[in-house]
């Protein structure tokens, strides 16, 4: 199917008759009679992203916290996660078909994978920047090891943590859009592919639609992080004041 | 009060032989270090860098773990004790402070005394005592973050927070040393006043020997290699300085030195005729000839207040009168060290000067001849600066 039969099919359904949709200018009309057909896609999106990156965070503070007790793992860590940031997008979801299959599934490996630099990066980073006097007062007044980590080092590094995950977030939206790839579904089905029966990309409506929705999503998604700095670090604004 | 607040008595500290040695260093960071530190008194740990005064200190709290040796607190060694449980019982104080920057100020007092469990009104009360006792308003820093606070704040945070859960020994790494000298001289004094409420075995790092003459009961030099090289009272150390290392390193001005360890008071000032305007002439020569100062009187008002001498040319009248007295000045405080009275002496260019009580009223003269004299006190004979505080 062309991208001219698509247009003529989504035509037979305009029903305003203008020629909006005909001349594929920006219709009021035809985003308010065809929204429906985002929501469900949308929803995928979030699951995609939000799952992605809670894996990816889950397996970026595991490898953080390791490599704070053992420097060493830090090296290696970074050339993997590096790498595998390096790797083009559309060809990481088509490399991975024939390992895992098509899905959600690949669409979520690739996803983590690509989350796993950033974050660990601002955890190691954030972890490295707590004050050292901080912690060595800690331990001579006889704090443990485990609760210099919860009760000092990890609320001193919740900034960079929290700008780590911004940033994961936010990226993994955006690259969500290439899921539909691997068969993983999301906006990026609207946007990209001519089978969602919404015009895809050459249908300018449908663009603006589907990736204003990627756009709100992300910035959506940062809001909530920005919300959990300023709520969980209450010093810093009380010594900026 | 001392009572309420210290149910945990001070404690006898002592190191045997304790060396410390890092593998691939050519020389030990301490080496067979043995101190006495008697219970409630202010050890100080001084030395150029790299004499392993932090290191020595660091051991006491098990940071730090001897190569050879054994430190003892209250008789029972410290490798008994697990670290983390033995380093509640210890104050701990650094140079940095190392308050934690997202906790508030009561928060950081309560890290201790949260640790071992205490109920939370117990904290409560106990981080309000601390920071009264560090004289920071509770009510006005309680709930404000470090970063909210002036340097020399912070520093009373962290030595209230040392002293959380009222340890038997504090640890002191040059907890002054990022503080001005004008403040720093205060706070030290406002420290000592605090010890001599407290009486806390204290280990205390500087590498200022002003500093550890200033604080110290007992003075522990070292040098490099980790070597002691005099553990002495510090009148004791300006005195008779051990070795060459510690006679340089205590400075050419350490008789200058012990003079800000003796007071005005300390000394046998010379008697002075007290006289009074309308006294006849005959009393005042009488006085005079009592005295030990030939041929000057010194006019007082009715409450002994110091008004100006009077010399030959103003004797020479029948009675007393105020008219062309020399003015007093320089007047020196009872309670004045003698570096300060004897610096107020040669700033008027002057021999002598009346020394006066609390009140103002003369108690005698102060001559360059006695505080010459002072310097030849033997050294047991000399107290330590938290001493003369507490006295």
């Amino acid at each position: 199917m062309t991208g001219a039969d698509v247009l003529a099919a989504i035509e037979i359904r305009d029903r305003t008759g203008t020629g909006c949709v005909a001349e594929n200018g920006f219709c009021p009309d035809w985003i308010a009679d065809n929204i429906d057909k985002y929501w469900s896609p949308l929803l995928e999106h979030v699951f995609l992203s939000v799952t992605s990156v809670a894996i990816g965070f889950a397996i970026a503070f595991t490898l953080a916290l390791l490599a704070h007790r053992f420097r060493w793992i830090t090296g290696p860590t970074i050339a993997v996660t590096g790498a595998l940031y390096t790797v083009p997008s559309v060809a990481a979801f088509l490399l991975l078909l024939p390992i895992t299959g098509r899905g959600n599934g690949t669409a979520i490996v690739a996803l983590v994978a690509y989350t796993l630099l950033i974050l660990f990066r601002n955890i190691t980073t954030g972890l490295r920047n707590v004050p050292e006097e901080a912690v060595s007062a800690a331990r001579g007044m006889g704090l443990t090891d485990g609760q210099i980590l919860r009760q000092i080092e990890l609320p001193l590094a919740m900034p960079e943590i929290l700008a780590g995950l911004r940033i994961a977030f936010t990226t993994t939206v955006g690259l969500a859009t290439l899921a539909f790839f691997a068969g993983g579904g999301g906006l990026g089905e609207q946007l990209y592919s001519e089978r969602a029966g919404t015009g895809g990309l050459n249908f300018k409506s449908n663009v603006v639609v589907a990736g204003g929705l990627t756009v709100l999503l992300a910035s959506f998604g940062d809001l909530i992080f920005l919300t959990i700095q300023r709520l969980a670090t209450p010093w810093r604004r009380a010594v900026a004041s | 009060m001392p009572e309420a607040r210290t149910p945990h008595p001070a404690v006898d500290l002592d190191f045997r032989a304790v060396t410390k040695q890092y593998p691939g260093a050519d020389q030990p960071a301490v080496e067979e270090l043995t101190l006495h530190v008697p219970a409630g008194e202010i050890c100080v740990l001084v030395g150029p860098s790299g004499c392993g005064k932090t290191t020595a200190m660091r051991m006491v709290n098990r940071l730090i773990e001897p190569t050879s040796g054994d430190i003892l607190l209250g008789g029972s060694s410290v490798k008994d004790r697990k670290p983390a449980e033995l380093r509640r019982e210890i104050g701990y104080a650094i140079q940095q402070i190392g308050l934690f920057p997202h906790k508030t100020i009561a928060e950081n007092v309560a890290t201790v005394p949260q640790l071992l469990g205490w109920p939370k009104d117990r904290v409560r009360a106990r981080v309000d005592e601390l920071l009264e006792l560090v004289s920071l308003p509770p009510a006005e820093v309680r709930d404000r973050y470090p970063g909210q606070l002036s340097g020399g704040q912070r520093q009373r945070v962290g030595v209230a927070r040392a002293l959380a859960a009222d340890p038997p020994v504090l640890l002191m790494d040059e907890p002054l040393g990022a503080i001005y000298a004008i403040n720093r001289e205060r706070l030290q004094n406002e420290f000592l006043r605090l010890q001599a409420e407290l009486r806390k075995t204290i280990v205390f790092v500087t590498h200022d020997i002003d500093e550890a003459i200033k604080m110290g009961d007992r003075v522990a030099v070292m040098k490099r290699g980790g070597k002691l090289a005099q553990y002495a009272s510090p009148a004791e150390l300006l005195m008779s300085p051990a070795d060459e290392f510690v006679e340089q390193f205590v400075g050419a001005d350490r008789a200058l030195k012990r003079l800000a360890l003796q007071r005005v008071r300390d000394l046998d000032l010379w008697r002075v005729a007290l006289v009074r305007e309308g006294d006849p002439m005959a009393e005042v020569r009488a006085k005079i000839a009592d005295s030990d100062i030939e041929n000057l009187a010194l006019l007082v008002d009715d409450q002994n207040r110091p008004l100006g001498w009077l010399g030959e040319r103003e004797l020479a009248a029948e009675r007393v009168s105020g008219v062309g007295c020399s003015p007093p000045e320089p007047t020196v405080d009872t309670n004045d060290v003698l570096r300060d009275a004897l610096g107020r002496l040669l700033s008027e260019e002057s021999l002598y000067g009346p020394v006066i009580d609390g009140r103002g009223a003369v108690v005698g003269v102060l001559s360059m001849d006695a505080i010459a004299h002072a310097l030849q006190t033997p050294a047991e004979d000399v107290p330590s600066s938290a001493d003369l505080l507490a006295g």
